[in-house]
């Protein structure tokens, strides 16, 4: 009886450790790497930068055009509530006084004051939204980007009164049923998060520009590495007389406005 | 102690029982928050806060007011404080709570307020308050109940209780500081970019606080058989005409900068508080009661024969406390996201579910508050030798 149960116990032991054991001595080899089908872990055609960032060219805009903003929201399932106290946004157009107030006067033209400029994320190289996050939903990558986490976001909004652009949408309601078709390559949001444009790092990481980018048929928007002197954007910043929406509160904006 | 709160008149179990039906309310309309999430609330893309932020913002006054009863017992020695630094510290701890309470209704997605814990951002000025606000609420949880426990057995309060006392005070600034840095480090909101937030904040908390608990002294008094003491209410309303008066003036120092130096982002807000800007003019009226308000109080508290008069000084309270209510809890928040940084004026008009949740988490902290002074009142009453059955602490009737 004894020894059975000695044995027993030994045997039970051994049959422990066998599966203890490759937990603990896996090879690094063996392991598991976490695939995402059809992408691998640095895609080789990727769009790299130091710095992202876009020049927009309002003068080429057509009047009343609305391909950059379409394109946009159709790629990252933006909803349309029809009404302006629940809307999100993450692109769209602003008269030259609101996206440019500090700069307006009573002499501009008609042609300048029905000038309509598309505003959107700055992907500040100083962004307020990102120092005062409490839980680093909202954080800015080396490349300039300024990103959110949906799934970290806890909706305390401080990130909103933080921007001085007015560039962050609130998910007041459940945006789902308010998607006209949704594209299944970008996730949907859920209610009581906050959102905004993400300079489409989505389909960089696949070697794409930007779908507003893409959109124009005026080429009005022009993308790149603002940090490569050979850069065609860095080329357009350094010809043209070009201004960024309120510079002088230290934010750096990363979108700039030939003029 | 606790079942000190369980024995009380029959107004007592009325005023509980109408704080209950006004809690289960608010808990019934914030389920319907929770379902169909903030867009019930009258906020918007445009103004992104509203009457839970701007309550939380007011209450946190209240909370760090204790600290006028404090200061001048535990640093001056002033006795006559003696008996009612546990009602300023039981205030503190209801406050706080109000104040945690707002913040969780605001949230969009409350089921994640750990990730505040879990992944904590110390740029964040959100996360410092709340590391202050929970450190300001155990601190005075803990004072209060040790103090009163020590009343009861009428033996002095232990030494250590007095070296958390002398921290206190500088946590109940600290708490009012953070909070108003909340607001006045964000670059592009003209409205609250200015260093004197901080000062304005507790000049008029120092105000706000003192004035209710005056009034709840005076409630104590003629309904719940515990006098403060009339040198302990003159020595209250004097620091209520100080704060207040400071508190003017802290608003009109703003008032000169903004205007004299004429800039229009600066200029916006204040217009559209008390002239209207493009036709709108929401809370014009609100903010003229205000100010009228303010002005007839200190006009009452600075003068020793009015403030001397139980009922007059009970007036002039109720104006300093509506008026700073007006100041913070309407017109502050709401008015830094107007205009907005694209231009654009968007009204704010709090929904009926937002009143009803925001009445709900008030009615939350009045029920602490009553249980709280239900308890102190008792233990007093043991003290002070009146009839121990009838103590009862009756906050409204």
């Amino acid at each position: 009886m004894t020894s059975n149960r000695r044995d027993f116990l030994k045997i039970a032991g051994a049959s422990a450790l066998t599966l203890m054991t490759p937990a603990v001595f896996r090879p690094v080899w063996a392991q598991d790497i976490t695939r995402i089908p059809g992408q691998s872990i640095t895609p080789a055609k990727a769009l790299t930068a130091k710095r992202w960032a876009m020049a927009v060219d309002p003068l080429k805009c057509r009047d009343g055009c609305v391909d950059c903003i379409a394109a946009c929201h159709a790629t990252h399932n933006v909803p349309d509530f029809g009404n302006r106290k629940d809307e999100i946004k993450w692109i769209w157009t602003e008269p030259f006084a609101a996206a440019f107030s500090g700069e307006n006067h009573a002499y501009y033209g008609q042609s300048i004051q029905n000038m309509q400029l598309p505003v959107l994320c700055n992907h500040c190289a100083n962004p307020p939204c990102v120092r005062v996050c409490p839980t680093k939903a909202t954080f800015k990558r080396p490349d300039g980007i300024v990103m959110m986490d949906y799934h970290r976001c806890i909706g305390c909004r401080l990130c909103m009164a933080a921007c001085p652009y007015g560039a962050r949408s609130m998910n007041y309601r459940d945006p789902r049923p308010f998607i006209a078709k949704i594209n299944p390559d970008f996730p949907t949001r859920t209610k009581g998060v906050v959102e905004k444009c993400n300079f489409c790092e989505e389909r960089l990481a696949k070697g794409l520009l930007p779908a507003c980018v893409l959109a124009c048929e005026q080429k009005a928007l022009v993308f790149g590495d603002v940090e490569n002197p050979a850069s065609e954007i860095r080329l357009a910043l350094g010809k043209r007389f070009n201004l960024r929406r309120r510079a002088h509160l230290g934010t750096a904006p990363q979108v700039y406005y030939i003029l | 102690m606790l079942e000190k709160a369980l024995k009380g008149s029959r107004g007592y179990w009325v005023w509980i029982a109408f704080l209950l039906a006004v809690v289960a309310t608010g808990f019934f309309f914030y389920l319907r928050q929770l379902d169909y999430g903030l867009g019930v609330t009258g906020m918007s893309r445009d103004v992104s806060w509203g009457l839970y932020i701007a309550q939380f913002t007011f209450l946190v006054g209240v909370a760090a007011s204790a600290v006028m009863l404090v200061l001048p017992y535990y640093l001056h020695d002033y006795k006559a404080f003696g008996k009612i630094t546990v009602l300023g510290e039981f205030l503190a701890v209801s406050a706080v709570i109000m104040c945690v309470l707002f913040v969780f209704v605001d949230l969009g997605q409350p089921s994640r307020v750990m990730n505040v814990l879990l992944h904590p951002a110390p740029t964040s000025i959100l996360f410092w308050d709340m590391i202050v606000l929970s450190g300001y609420l155990l601190i005075n949880i803990i004072i209060g109940w040790v103090i009163l426990s020590c009343n009861r057995k009428e033996i002095p309060p232990p030494q250590w209780v007095k070296q958390l006392i002398y921290l206190s005070i500088p946590w109940a600034i600290s708490i009012h500081t953070v909070t108003a840095f909340i607001y006045a480090g964000l670059p592009g909101r003209s409205f609250w970019l200015t260093a004197i937030m901080a000062p304005r904040f507790l000049a008029s908390a120092f105000a706000s606080g003192p004035a209710l608990l005056i009034i709840v002294c005076l409630i104590l008094k003629r309904y719940g058989r515990f006098d403060a003491g009339e040198k302990a209410i003159q020595a209250l309303s004097k620091i209520v005409a100080y704060a207040l008066a400071v508190s003017i003036f802290f608003v009109l120092v703003e008032v000169f900068t903004v205007f004299y130096s004429g800039m229009p982002e600066h200029e916006a807000p204040f217009i559209y508080l008390f002239a209207g800007l493009e036709g709108h003019h929401n809370l014009v009226p609100w903010m003229w009661t205000s100010a009228v308000l303010a002005f007839a109080a200190l006009g009452m508290l600075i003068l020793p024969p009015i403030r001397r008069k139980e009922g007059l000084l009970a007036i002039a309270c109720i104006a300093v406390f509506v008026s700073l209510w007006i100041e913070k809890g309407l017109g502050l928040v709401v008015t830094g996201f107007i205009p907005s940084p694209l231009e654009q004026i968007t009204e704010y008009f709090p929904t009926g579910t937002e009143i009803a949740i925001t009445l709900g988490v008030w009615a939350v902290g009045f029920l602490i508050l009553t249980l709280f002074y239900q308890i102190f009142v008792a233990v007093r009453s043991g003290i002070d030798g009146v009839r121990h059955d009838e103590a009862a602490a009756n906050m409204k009737d």
